[in-house]
């Protein structure tokens, strides 16, 4: 008896080798999202990314709401980096309204933006060690997390989702003796993150597993269109913040961080060390900030955005993460696409994991800086 | 509002508490204490020293420790005792598990939390008695497609072959539950179910991620069991026995970890794979396959596992401590027992109390017993730290590391035993010997 398929329909032909694992959603190395890997032994024959489980509308919802109302839902995709992800949004916005921002409110926007990247990287770097089997390296970073939290949520009054940025500035100043403790805070963190070095990095273990898997090279980097840390580590350097600086970034002081290999450690090394510039982004702006002054530029009730269209971008602890805002004359956008680095680095994905081994997925797979929430907005 | 029970009322409660025992007692005497005379009537009553052994006297010797003392010294050196207490199941489930609590304080400590901190007011003691009574009360969840027999069977073949390990080990002059000539290669005989007994659950449960995980169990305990025989052959030679007791015995002077730390090193990291321990924990490897070769594994069959394990790491600690690090041997530190409490009694006020059974164990067996616990928790420690600092390594790497380097190391290992042995230097005959 024969079954008659639907026209264009076909049945997969089934090797006896070959074993098709099923890596997601509910299973405690894939995050919201789905793997289809096919393995040979141990050897990975081919790798199907199926995200798309905590898709929310983001950009849909955007078109409901009036450019003020659209912040705390914007940030909900990736909310320890939620400075980052509205940045782009309030670039765009104030150039579609014509608002000028208050020079304070740029430090402080940079600030925030900064220990915002320093919470999304520790978060990173904490499910990294844990991925690796590393749990000292899951519970260190866990808690020196704290640290910016509290900096953040002495900001901003939220621990995660801090809604901070707007249109026109920030929200609240800065209270009275932050700079001071802010400087304290980021000091100790410097010499813990000194720490991370010795149990982490320099570990046998971790470099005979990391180094030389998942070879990404410049070539394919830039033609597969990764972003962030994936395209630093494999020796392009380019970063938004540098290229195209935006607010106050070419006042201040730091460096890209660029590494040649292109493999798994690189690609874990590279958001530590930009962890570091971080700090001193951070220190620099404390000393550069005005110390007084307005940090919001007040908008008239419901402003309406003219004929146009703008596409802002920013580097944000995943990559670059863009924002094309179309306005007709009406209070809420026309539309509003999100174009985020999670998205774009997972696009190599299955070429990075054909051919690896098995062992190597949960290194590959985090090490390219990929939260699905935010993919899938 | 609770939806238990709706309609609880306490009067009623304690109501029907009442009826239950008045309707137990009546029962009772109306039914039960006529079997019981009845039963007395047909059964003939020892006499013992003169006096008929009715129920009441046996009560009364109870009472008494110059007649009580000497059969619990007599039931502590039954075989019974040594397979349930003593040197075997209990002692070795006591001591894995109140190191298992340390271990887990410390790691806490290394990664600056706090660590079980709740159950049982200080420090969290009783965690691990909550862990095993929420497993004891979870729903055991059986796959529809599983091999039911063999999956039932693994865990039971995991604790038994976990026990049968602990039974090898010597704790003290004497005290061990089996003690057979060829007591090493027993040891190797018991270690070489555990693979098997990881397939064929593995196998059984028919899912991919247990048959994965039990796949890389079975490539890297064999990969392991080799250097694992290899690295134990320098202390054989050197002592001249297969017998457990015997080699602890020929390490009176000297621990043979001075002369073979190769032999030493290679044993320890094979301990580390065959019990699954960072960074060799690649079978149950979260972010890969799940939990591995137990992922199908629920409730109190999972706890029985995990029992296996702790078993096997007290046993392989014990045997470190046996074949390198002198076993049971050290300095007398354990009092002498006071004489005067057998001659004299314990006096209370008023009352004189005479134990002519005392001591229950010597002085040696306790000394023992104190350095084989102390060398043995040390090795269980040293098991446990790696946790704190390693990543896991992958499949090729171990395979590479056991089939490669580590065959090396012992071969290397047992060229030094045989060149203190041709030397005179160790060895029956030799110079230290």
């Amino acid at each position: 008896m024969t079954t008659q398929l639907p026209p264009g329909m076909h049945l997969e032909t089934v090797d006896d080798k070959i074993m098709t694992l099923n890596v997601g959603p509910q299973h405690p190395g894939s995050g919201h999202m789905r793997l289809i890997i096919k393995v040979d032994g141990d050897y990975i024959v081919s790798c199907d990314p199926d995200p798309g489980y905590v898709h929310r509308g983001e950009e849909k919802m955007a078109e409901y709401r009036n450019y003020i109302q659209n912040i705390p839902h914007l940030e909900r995709p990736v909310i320890h980096d939620s400075s980052n992800i509205l940045y782009p949004y309030c670039l765009g916005v104030e150039e579609l309204l014509g608002i000028e921002v208050p020079e304070r409110a740029k430090y402080i926007r940079v600030i925030a933006a900064e220990l915002n990247r320093c919470i999304y990287i520790l978060y990173w770097l904490a499910i990294y060690g844990i991925f690796l089997g590393h749990s000292t390296m899951f519970m260190w970073p866990a808690g020196d997390r704290e640290l910016f939290i509290d900096l953040l949520e002495a900001m901003s009054g939220a621990r995660v989702t801090h809604a901070y940025l707007v249109p026109g500035g920030v929200r609240n100043d800065l209270p009275s003796n932050f700079e001071e403790r802010c400087l304290r805070q980021v000091e100790y963190f410097e010499k813990r993150l000194k720490e991370y070095e010795a149990v982490f990095y320099q570990n046998p273990l971790l470099k005979a597993r990391t180094e030389g898997s998942g070879i990404l090279s410049r070539t394919d980097a830039i033609r597969l269109g990764t972003t962030g840390s994936v395209l630093r580590a494999s020796g392009v350097d380019f970063d938004v913040r540098k290229k195209e600086p935006y607010d106050v970034y070419e006042n201040l002081d730091f460096q890209t961080i660029v590494m040649k290999e292109g493999d798994s450690y690189a690609r874990s090394r590279v958001p530590y060390l930009e962890m570091f510039e971080s700090c001193r982004i951070i220190k620099d702006a404390l000393r550069k900030m005005p110390k007084s002054g307005s940090v919001r530029t007040k908008l008239k009730p419901n402003p309406k955005g003219g004929n146009d269209e703008v596409y802002r971008r920013v580097e944000s602890g995943r990559g670059a993460i863009g924002y094309y805002i179309v306005s007709n004359n009406r209070p809420e956008p026309y539309r509003v696409k999100i174009s985020v680095g999670s998205f774009r680095n997972l696009i190599c994905m299955p070429y990075l994991l054909k051919g690896e081994k098995l062992g190597n997925m949960p290194a590959v797979y985090w090490g390219l800086n990929y939260w699905p929430v935010e993919a899938d907005r | 509002m609770s939806t238990i029970a709706p309609q609880f009322r306490l009067s009623r409660f304690i109501g029907s508490l009442f009826d239950l025992i008045f309707w137990v007692i009546l029962i009772f005497s109306l039914v039960g204490l006529p079997i019981v005379f009845i039963v007395l009537f047909y059964i003939k009553l020892p006499v013992i020293n003169g006096q008929l052994m009715t129920p009441y006297l046996a009560m009364t010797w109870m009472a008494d420790p110059s007649r009580t003392l000497p059969i619990v010294k007599n039931f502590m050196h039954t075989t019974i005792f040594k397979v349930m207490a003593f040197p075997g199941f209990g002692f070795a489930a006591l001591l894995a598990a109140a190191t298992i609590f340390v271990e887990r304080k410390f790691l806490a400590k290394i990664q600056l939390r706090v660590g079980p901190l709740y159950c049982g007011k200080i420090e969290g003691i009783l965690q691990l008695m909550g862990d095993g009574f929420k497993l004891m009360s979870k729903e055991i969840i059986i796959p529809a497609k599983a091999d039911k027999p063999i999956f039932w069977m693994g865990p039971l073949l995991f604790v038994g072959a976990a026990g049968a390990f602990v039974s090898l080990i010597p704790v003290a002059p004497g005290w061990v539950v089996a003690n057979p000539n060829v007591g090493l290669l027993a040891v190797f005989a018991v270690i070489g179910f555990f693979p098997i007994i990881a397939v064929l659950t593995a196998w059984a449960a028919n899912s991919k991620w247990t048959f994965i995980g039990g796949l890389r169990a079975l490539h890297q305990m064999v990969a392991f069991e080799i250097p694992l025989i290899l690295s134990l052959l320098g202390v054989v030679i050197l002592s001249g026995s297969l017998n457990l007791s015997q080699i602890v015995v020929s390490q009176e002077h000297f621990w043979w970890i001075a002369f073979l730390p190769i032999g030493a090193i290679v044993f320890f990291i094979t301990i580390l794979a065959e019990l699954e321990r960072v960074p060799f924990d690649l079978p149950e490897a979260e972010s890969e396959i799940v939990a591995g070769w137990l992922t199908e594994f629920s409730g109190m069959m999972y706890g029985l596992i995990q029992l296996g394990t702790y078993l096997k790491l007290y046993a392989f600690a014990g045997l470190f401590t046996v074949l390198f690090l002198g076993g049971w041997n050290g300095p007398m530190v354990w009092p002498p027992f006071p004489q005067d409490i057998i001659t004299q009694g314990i006096t209370i006020g008023p009352v004189t109390a005479k134990f002519p059974g005392l001591p229950l164990f010597d002085q040696e067996m306790l000394n023992g017993t104190l350095w084989f616990v102390i060398k043995t928790v040390g090795v269980i420690l040293l098991i446990l730290l790696p946790r704190g600092v390693f990543p896991r390594v992958r499949i090729d790497m171990i395979l590479h590391t056991g089939w490669y380097k580590l065959i090396g190391l012992a071969f290397i290992n047992i060229f030094i035993a045989l060149g203190l042995l041709y030397a005179g230097v160790l060895g029956p005959g030799g110079l230290l010997h």
